[in-house]
């Protein structure tokens, strides 16, 4: 039986891992190969990288970090964050990265997605999009680390970037993202359950019991989750048997 | 010191391969194959893939390496990943948009088609709908005994990303086989050839393992 994955992400800026709260607020959480070997360890199904770096400076570093992990962590590595042309794609692809995830450009250019997926294949692109809740409870698609709203609707955009070739979908509540008070499931079984692509749950885990309820009630394929990581509040392989005890099939 | 060749056909990234490959043997010349020289005197050689198969197949011919991987499939241990096993079979129902044939013609060195999962309106055993790709970490029962699967347990879990799998016309080239939706083939084995659907070198210690196996496997 096909597994749910525990993805452990790490956002990444001048060669940093750091987490901040609400899109705000960065900690220092380590280095970024250390940490990658450590998830692996734990049996992390994949790893995704996030270059919350401002400066094209920094942004180079993220393709050195890739290459070094790439070297040594043998499971699926994506890498997001300032993906702009199908260039960028390229460089990322070759560093190492198996999957590319894209945002704002996505938004401002609808063709990126369809290009890159033609070009390197559904399989290793990723639309990323960040949801914030409306007052009409429909949710609203911002971009540039969450400060431009969009006036976009989440589920019909997630419906649009996976007919243009997306392979996978991580779909980010802002509103709960480092909240600890678990996924907005209700924004993640709705676009779930309206495209045929994979979706990542992210935003807002606090404990265990919100990876298994981001599966079973938000529909999600796989899970994503840092903070509870990087401290070390729990480890993968706490959460892979928690889950399983809990019915899901993970890989152990 | 033995030469393994990962042929590069100009299809997307051959570097994940290639590191897991000098991971597990370092001291082999692990080489990123571009000449039919280079296919020629490799002791070894890997067929990777991604991507779509039209695009794959006319790559192969046009960088001027088929003719190199056929003569090195007659007796060399040979390695096809993803879409490099489906290209070992006779067809493939991926085909070019607007194209006018069914099928895209493939290497024809292992009989059999490659098709596309079917599985709109079936429901997996949680009640949500089977997405395609098939994306993931997923169990593979070990259907025959090989040297390939020496030191992994039956039912170990590998990582996928596919929308296609081989249907192989015997059974005894079926090597492994997992389930979604339905069982399908996920690794195939027939003399000097071993295949997989999945990606050994994104599969952590027992993708490594069998990559290991490859390189002292002598058929």
């Amino acid at each position: 039986m096909l597994t749910k994955r525990i993805i452990p992400c790490l956002d990444v800026t001048a060669g940093r891992v750091v987490k901040g709260v609400n899109f705000v607020g960065l900690r220092d959480a380590g280095d970024p190969v250390e940490i990658a070997r450590r998830y692996d360890l734990q049996g992390a199904d994949e790893l995704t990288f996030l270059d919350i770096t401002a400066t094209s400076d920094g942004r180079d570093l993220i393709l050195h970090i890739i290459e070094d992990v790439a070297s040594q962590v043998f499971i699926p590595l994506t890498v997001g964050g300032g993906v702009r042309a199908v260039g960028d794609v390229r460089r990322l692809l070759n560093a190492g990265a198996d999957k590319v995830s894209m945002n704002s450009s996505a938004v401002a250019n609808p063709d990126l997605v369809s290009d890159a997926a033609a070009y390197y294949g559904s399989q290793c692109i990723v639309v990323a999009i960040d949801a914030k809740k409306t007052d009409s409870g429909s949710w609203e698609v911002f971009t540039h680390g969450g400060r431009t709203a969009t006036g976009m609707d989440v589920v019909t955009w997630a419906g649009e970037v996976a007919k243009r070739g997306a392979g996978e979908i991580l779909l980010t509540s802002m509103n709960r993202d480092g909240s600890k008070d678990g996924f907005d499931l209700e924004l993640t079984a709705a676009v779930s359950d309206a495209v045929s692509v994979p979706v990542i749950a992210s935003g807002g885990v606090g404990n265990l019991q919100h990876l298994v309820d981001g599966i079973t009630k938000g529909h999600a394929d796989a899970v994503l989750a840092a903070s509870i990581f990087h401290y070390g509040e729990f480890t993968v392989k706490q959460a892979k048997e928690y889950m399983a005890s809990q019915g899901i099939p993970v890989r152990i | 010191m033995q030469t393994i060749a990962i042929v590069d056909y100009g299809m997307g990234n051959l570097r994940s391969v290639y590191q897991a490959f000098h991971h597990v043997a370092p001291d082999a010349n692990v080489l990123i194959a571009r000449t039919p020289e280079e296919i020629m005197t490799a002791q070894r050689v890997v067929l990777p893939g991604q991507g779509a198969m039209p695009d794959c197949m006319r790559h192969l011919k046009e960088s001027g390496l088929l003719h190199a991987l056929l003569e090195a499939a007659k007796n060399k241990p040979l390695l096809g990943v993803c879409v490099g096993e489906q290209m070992l079979f006779d067809q493939s129902a991926e085909i070019r948009s607007g194209a006018h044939s069914t099928w895209t013609k493939c290497l024809g060195l292992i009989p059999g088609d490659v098709r596309r999962f079917e599985l709109a309106g079936k429901l997996q055993p949680d009640g949500s709908a089977y997405k395609v790709p098939h994306m993931g970490w997923n169990q593979v029962r070990q259907d025959k005994k090989h040297p390939l699967w020496e030191g992994i347990p039956d039912l170990s879990s590998f990582y996928f990303v596919h929308s296609y799998y081989v249907t192989p016309q015997n059974q005894d080239d079926i090597a492994g086989s997992t389930e979604y939706g339905d069982w399908f083939t996920s690794a195939v084995a027939r003399d000097n050839i071993f295949a997989t659907q999945f990606h050994p070198e994104k599969s952590a210690e027992y993708g490594l393992k069998l990559y290991k196996n490859f390189v002292s496997w002598q058929p």
